[in-house]
């Protein structure tokens, strides 16, 4: 991709931000991209020749049943595979143009650029600033002005800076399951990744808490790419710019969101998001 | 069929009492023959805490010296040396049986390292002697091994069992979503291991090094095959002393039942008591505040939970 082009879409970005109805406007930049990619537990075939493009800057929602792969597929973007055992991958996978298996880049140094929100919200048994000192610190940030920028900027970018500022030095684990997750996507974009991915980072949480979560991803998304796993029809309607199906480890259809949800092409793909299996 | 059930409710309640009250009844007869030494005969606590004066007298009279300092500084120094060598080791093991090759580590060095628990401790004072012993004389061209060094890698192989299991099973417990969540991060797995499973695991770890060095206190046989069994300070790490266990073990038999020497071998007996209920005092400490500290944390966060609703129903 040129940088032409993506100057040209923060262009469009920022003078027209409003969501879905820009896309036509923007020229897309691929930021993450799978092509022909197979992943196999032993002998079980996980993923069938999965070809996706995350693009630079958008929301991609992937959905579909329990057990379909999608967070499977999720996990091959950082390399989280890699401590699972019995996983064998083939096929191409690239954060920019640089292959993330087969090139020079390391599982560190792709997970320090792709950082990775969970389910179940996971703060460390440490206290709020040590959180998101953490990564800072494990990329040999030294200093304490430097780190206390470093954890107000990452928690007021997630909202949460005037909740959280007096209460700094306590344990994380004390906090309201939200506030949990908002400290864990503050801890991730502390080390200021270029793709964050979210496997499911709201099903944990109540309503009130996902609705701030799905705010915070839209906001995250002017400076982040965000591939986001979701069991919601509903989420990944409200806050995604591209959606993939998969099913039985097949990606079914993929394209623009509002295509999907209002003209999906597949039966199988408007039978799920109706509701009618899943 | 209810005699029955009532003789079997009798018999475990029965067995339940015995067990309480027998470290209640041995607590009480420790101090009993212990306090001896200062009330039949007089001597002050000080000087048995501190003057390294032992020459109690072998008869009910009395009169003699009860300076127990050597036979304590013996035992504090092997015990604190091999706590420094077992430590490092115990550690690395743990590591290496749950986050390095948990497979294996599971299967081979777990019940390796438990075997080492079943080992009499006079196969280790033994094999200490005939090979540690030695050893030592000669890489450090000396007149004889015996001494602090070898009593305490003695000690050290002991506890290295203790420590292992315990701090391995504290490490086991960490979730595993901590991991995930700094792997996910980029972090290698040794910055893994040191800033996230590792402090998860402190307070369990910190039981495991306390309950070691309980061990390593209360240790006698070994120890004694292979201190030299020499009363005064030791001058180095090589140099030969004694300690209270030794002490005990030595003398129990060849002194009179009743009289000052017998006396100040029931005090250290008390002394030894005393430190061990001390360290499981500190072990109970340890985990019960662990446990309220995460009480609280839950607590904390059903709460923040709650004022957070309220707030969002307000508006």
């Amino acid at each position: 991709m040129s940088a032409d082009n993506a100057v040209r879409a923060e262009a469009v970005k920022t003078t027209a931000n409003t969501g879905n109805k820009t896309m036509e406007a923007k020229k897309e930049v691929v930021k993450m991209q799978a092509e022909h990619l197979n992943l196999h537990y032993g002998s079980f075939h996980a993923l069938k020749d999965i070809n996706i493009k995350i693009a630079k800057n958008e929301i991609t929602a992937l959905i579909g049943p329990s057990g379909c792969g999608k967070s499977t597929f999720l996990k091959t973007l950082n390399r989280m595979n890699d401590l699972e055992e019995g996983v064998t991958i083939d096929g191409k996978v690239t954060l920019d143009s640089d292959d993330i298996y087969h090139g020079s880049l390391s599982a560190i140094q792709l997970r320090q650029r792709v950082g990775m929100v969970f389910q179940q919200p996971n703060p460390f048994p440490k206290s709020i600033y040590d959180n998101i000192a953490y990564g800072p610190r494990i990329r040999g940030v030294r200093g304490k002005d430097k780190l206390d920028q470093i954890v107000e900027e990452s928690l007021r970018e997630v909202g949460i800076w005037d909740e959280m500022k007096d209460r700094l030095h306590k344990s994380a684990l004390g906090l309201s399951g939200g506030q949990q997750q908002r400290v864990c996507i503050a801890r991730t974009i502390a080390v200021r990744p270029e793709v964050i991915l979210m496997d499911e980072p709201t099903s944990a949480l109540d309503p009130i808490s996902t609705m701030k979560i799905e705010d915070l991803a839209l906001k995250l998304k002017e400076k982040y790419t965000i591939a986001i796993v979701t069991h919601n029809m509903q989420q990944a309607s409200r806050i995604s710019d591209n959606t993939a199906f998969f099913l039985l480890g097949e990606l079914i259809e993929f394209g623009k969101t509002q295509d999907i949800f209002l003209n999906p092409k597949n039966k199988k793909t408007e039978e799920y998001i109706t509701g009618r299996f899943g | 069929m209810k005699a029955k059930e009532n003789s079997w409710n009798f018999f475990v309640r029965l067995c339940g009492g015995i067990v309480i009250a027998l470290p209640i009844v041995i607590g009480i007869f420790l101090i009993i023959r212990g306090n001896m030494t200062f009330t039949k005969y007089h001597h002050s606590i000080i000087e048995f805490l501190f003057s390294s004066n032992w020459a109690p007298a072998d008869d009910m009279t009395g009169g003699g010296h009860v300076g127990s300092a050597v036979y304590i500084v013996g035992s504090l120094i092997t015990c604190g040396l091999a706590l420094l060598i077992s430590v490092p080791f115990s550690m690395a093991a743990a590591i290496f049986m749950t986050e390095i090759a948990p497979k294996g580590g599971n299967k081979v060095l777990r019940p390796a390292v438990e075997l080492f628990v079943g080992i009499p401790s006079v196969v280790y004072g033994w094999m200490g002697m005939t090979i540690l012993v030695p050893f030592i004389k000669k890489i450090f061209n000396i007149n004889q091994g015996y001494g602090v060094l070898s009593a305490s890698l003695v000690l050290a192989i002991m506890i290295f069992p203790s420590i292992t299991t315990v701090a391995a099973d504290a490490i086991r417990s960490v979730p595993d979503s901590a991991r995930k969540g700094a792997y996910g991060m980029g972090a290698t797995r040794w910055q893994v291991i040191y800033q996230v499973v590792v402090p998860a695991a402190k307070t369990g770890i910190m039981s495991g090094v306390v309950l070691g060095l309980a061990r390593a206190f209360g240790e006698a046989l070994a120890v004694a095959m292979v201190i030299g069994k020499t009363r005064s300070f030791p001058k180095g790490i090589l140099s030969p002393t004694t300690n209270l266990t030794s002490a005990i073990a030595s003398d129990m038999g060849g002194v009179m039942e009743g009289g000052e020497y017998n006396a100040a071998l029931w005090s250290m007996a008390l002394l030894l008591f005393l430190i061990s209920l001390l360290f499981i005092f500190i072990i109970h400490r340890m985990a019960g505040s662990a446990e309220r500290k995460e009480k609280k944390l839950e607590k904390m966060a059903e709460q923040a939970a709650k004022a957070e609703a309220a707030a969002n129903g307000g508006n």
